[in-house]
């Protein structure tokens, strides 16, 4: 009873929630995302140093962030998934990893772009840069893991061990650039001791990365009930194959 | 008004590695959706399909 329970009302549950939260993650998105372009892009200063080219980090950094959150949302789904079996919890891993690849993917490239006029190389192989560059292996390495199988159940399960086992690289993407010398700048922002970014330049930095977060949240909701109806799909199919397989008993 | 335009696009300069930076972003985060809207319409469309074929089997009616 309480398995049957735990079994189907979550999703049913979660498909309720997801139809009241989706107006509101995809309507914030659109402010915040306006908000933040705006403050980025025209109202902020020039950085002193770094002229106009610093308003390439209102795309990189929370695109950066939000590289390592989704991976975070990856990793606590998956040993939820792993523990206590929870139906959902595969689903949200297997729709966050593609969304945090596209993020990675962009902080790789919009760093390359910032890299290049202010350090003057497009990439080095130093700390940061290559335990981020393991970080978009590991999810596509998690996207090709979770499809490797017939069985949908084993292809989950072996993308949540290697996402778990992951999680060792996020450590040393944050803290790369204390430990080891690098052209990366450190942190400015997640600092014990409060920001050393200005109020100018914070402020749009915030709201592009909380624009980025709605945008995971609505993505995120559209592809789990993707991944809903292709289970919902294949069970529909084994079903057909059964019934054309199996002798039909006795009418 | 067009000279404050033209030195907005300009970037101060860096015009070649600003824009590129926010097009690419454009491009990805909105081929993701575009991608995952689709996934999810043509799935809704095959369960519709499934469920609505069955009705209509059971119903006695005709082919798929």
């Amino acid at each position: 009873m309480t398995v049957s329970l735990h079994r189907f009302a979550n999703p049913a549950r979660f498909l309720k929630i997801a139809a009241l939260v989706l107006p509101w993650a995809s309507g914030l998105t659109v402010g915040l995302l306006g908000l933040g372009l705006y403050l980025g892009l025209v109202a902020s200063p020039p950085d002193y140093q770094q002229g106009e080219s610093v308003r390439i980090m209102y795309v990189h950094v929370p695109a950066a962030w939000m590289a390592m959150f989704v991976y975070s949302v990856i990793a606590v789904a998956s040993a939820t998934a792993l523990i206590w079996r929870h139906p959902l919890a595969d689903l949200v891993a297997q729709a966050s990893s593609p969304i945090g690849a596209c993020f990675t993917f962009l902080c790789l490239v919009t760093g390359s772009l910032w890299g290049k006029p202010m350090w003057g190389t497009w990439w080095m192989w130093d700390a940061r840069m290559t335990s981020v560059l393991i970080l978009f292996f590991l999810y596509l390495g998690h996207m090709s893991l979770s499809k490797a199988f017939d069985d949908p159940v084993r292809g989950a399960k072996a993308a949540s061990v290697l996402a778990l086992v992951g999680v060792v690289n996020l450590p040393i993407i944050k803290f790369s650039v204390d430990w080891w010398n690098t052209l990366h700048q450190p942190a400015s922002v997640m600092r014990l001791d409060g920001p050393t970014i200005d109020g100018s330049m914070l402020t749009p930095l915030l709201l592009m990365a909380l624009a980025f977060t709605m945008y995971y949240v609505a993505l995120l909701i559209l592809r789990v009930r993707a991944e809903m109806l292709d289970r919902k799909l294949r069970t529909a199919r084994l079903a057909a194959v059964d019934a054309a397989t199996v002798p039909a008993p006795a009418r | 008004m067009m000279e404050s335009l033209v030195s907005f696009f300009a970037m101060g300069g860096y015009y070649a590695y600003v824009w590129p930076a926010y097009g690419l972003a454009a491009v990805v985060l909105g081929g993701l959706l575009v991608v995952s809207l689709r996934a999810l319409r043509v799935r809704q469309a095959e369960v519709d399909r499934l469920e609505g074929g069955g009705r209509r089997r059971r119903a006695g009616g005709g082919g798929a």
